[in-house]
């Protein structure tokens, strides 16, 4: 199984079609399969919140959104999360490469891991770790309960999950 | 002429149109001047507004107007290259700069110093960049609809506030009547 097909197909079943991202090492794959997608209209952001605001837009003109991103921008988004997506209760799946877990080569990376789960709970955000490749088939699930649920909701996705670093 | 006076004197071209408003005093002086459901408020979440109306306007066909501030501009200066690099002419970004940041007690920013956010624009590769006097607004935000080209108007206008109810309108209203709007 290509995990990073698999997302893209869950994303295009669930008929997004609008996705943001800002890379992560571990996320390129995932970027390049939705850059081959006529499905899904990709746009980078420079920063998170921006790309929120993207999405927030986009879910008002129709479009089911989601965001790309590494959990150590989690914190410049608290504000966009709180005041726009949960308070204007807008839906928004958030696929997070989760850096600093299990195999993480970098030790900066594991002190924005050490909040990661914490900042997500104190939002009251539903989130969902992917430790294993098999996590992945819950993927399809966590969509439809995002758009049935109407809240950004966050998809943890470890180094384990994405088969290490290449070098490991 | 300050914020509150363009928005008295374009409320009559943004009747028909979607708009996405910026946080804070803005959204309340369009609130109290002319308040209609394809206006929306934001209530939160400073710098955005350019953000929110430029995703809508790359999902849906309707023009977009966004009426921000040279303030919340500086603090999303990162959304100045996305919106140059993914045009869609149906979007229209109306800074209104006053140099300062009015709904926190008229700071100066930067945009009143040396930073010209016109150059901005230019510099992350925004094509039409249009730069007016306040009193001039009306007439440059006219033309950039009728030329369905994306446009960054930057109107140039006196620092100063009038002064308006705070808007009391659940953001579920807001957001709901506002995508009505946009379907129908």
């Amino acid at each position: 199984m290509n995990i990073d097909r698999k997302i893209t197909d869950d994303l295009v079943a669930n008929d997004i079609s609008f996705v943001t991202t800002v890379p992560c090492k571990q996320l390129a794959g995932v970027i390049d399969e939705i850059d081959r997608r006529d499905e899904i209209f990709h746009i980078p952001s420079n920063k998170e919140d921006e790309g929120m605001g993207l999405c927030a837009g986009a879910f008002m003109g129709g479009k089911r959104p989601a965001i790309i991103m590494q959990n150590t921008a989690l914190g410049v988004t608290l504000n966009t999360l709180a005041t726009l997506i949960q308070y204007y209760r807008m839906p928004l799946p958030m696929l997070i490469s989760y850096r600093g877990e299990l195999r993480e080569p970098v030790a900066c990376q594991v002190e924005m891991a050490l909040h990661t789960k914490a900042l997500l709970a104190q939002l009251n955000i539903p989130t969902y770790h992917f430790h294993k490749r098999a996590d992945v088939d819950e993927f399809d699930m966590i969509l439809k309960h995002t758009f049935m649920c109407n809240k950004p909701v966050a998809i943890l996705t470890d180094a384990n999950f994405w088969g290490g670093y290449g070098d490991q | 002429m300050i914020r509150s006076e363009i928005l008295k004197e374009i409320a009559p071209i943004l009747r028909d149109q979607l708009v996405v408003c910026n946080i804070g005093i803005p959204s309340q002086e369009l609130h109290a001047i002319d308040d209609q459901p394809s206006n929306f408020y934001m209530l939160g979440t400073m710098g955005l507004a350019s953000s929110i109306g430029f995703g809508l306007a790359l999902a849906q066909p309707k023009p977009v107007i966004v009426i921000d501030g040279d303030g919340s501009v500086l603090t999303n200066l990162g959304t100045l290259p996305t919106i140059a690099n993914n045009v869609t002419d149906n979007y229209i970004l109306l800074i209104i700069d006053n140099g300062s940041y009015g709904s926190t007690g008229d700071q100066p920013t930067y945009a009143g110093m040396k930073t010209k956010l016109e150059a901005v624009a230019t510099a992350c590769g925004c094509e039409n960049v249009v730069t007016c006097q306040a009193a001039e607004t009306g007439k440059a935000l006219q033309a950039a609809l009728n030329s369905k080209k994306m446009t960054i108007i930057v109107s140039k206008c006196e620092s100063g506030n009038a002064k308006m109810p705070v808007i009391t309108m659940d953001p579920v209203v807001i957001r709901d009547r506002f995508m009505k709007v946009v379907v129908a």
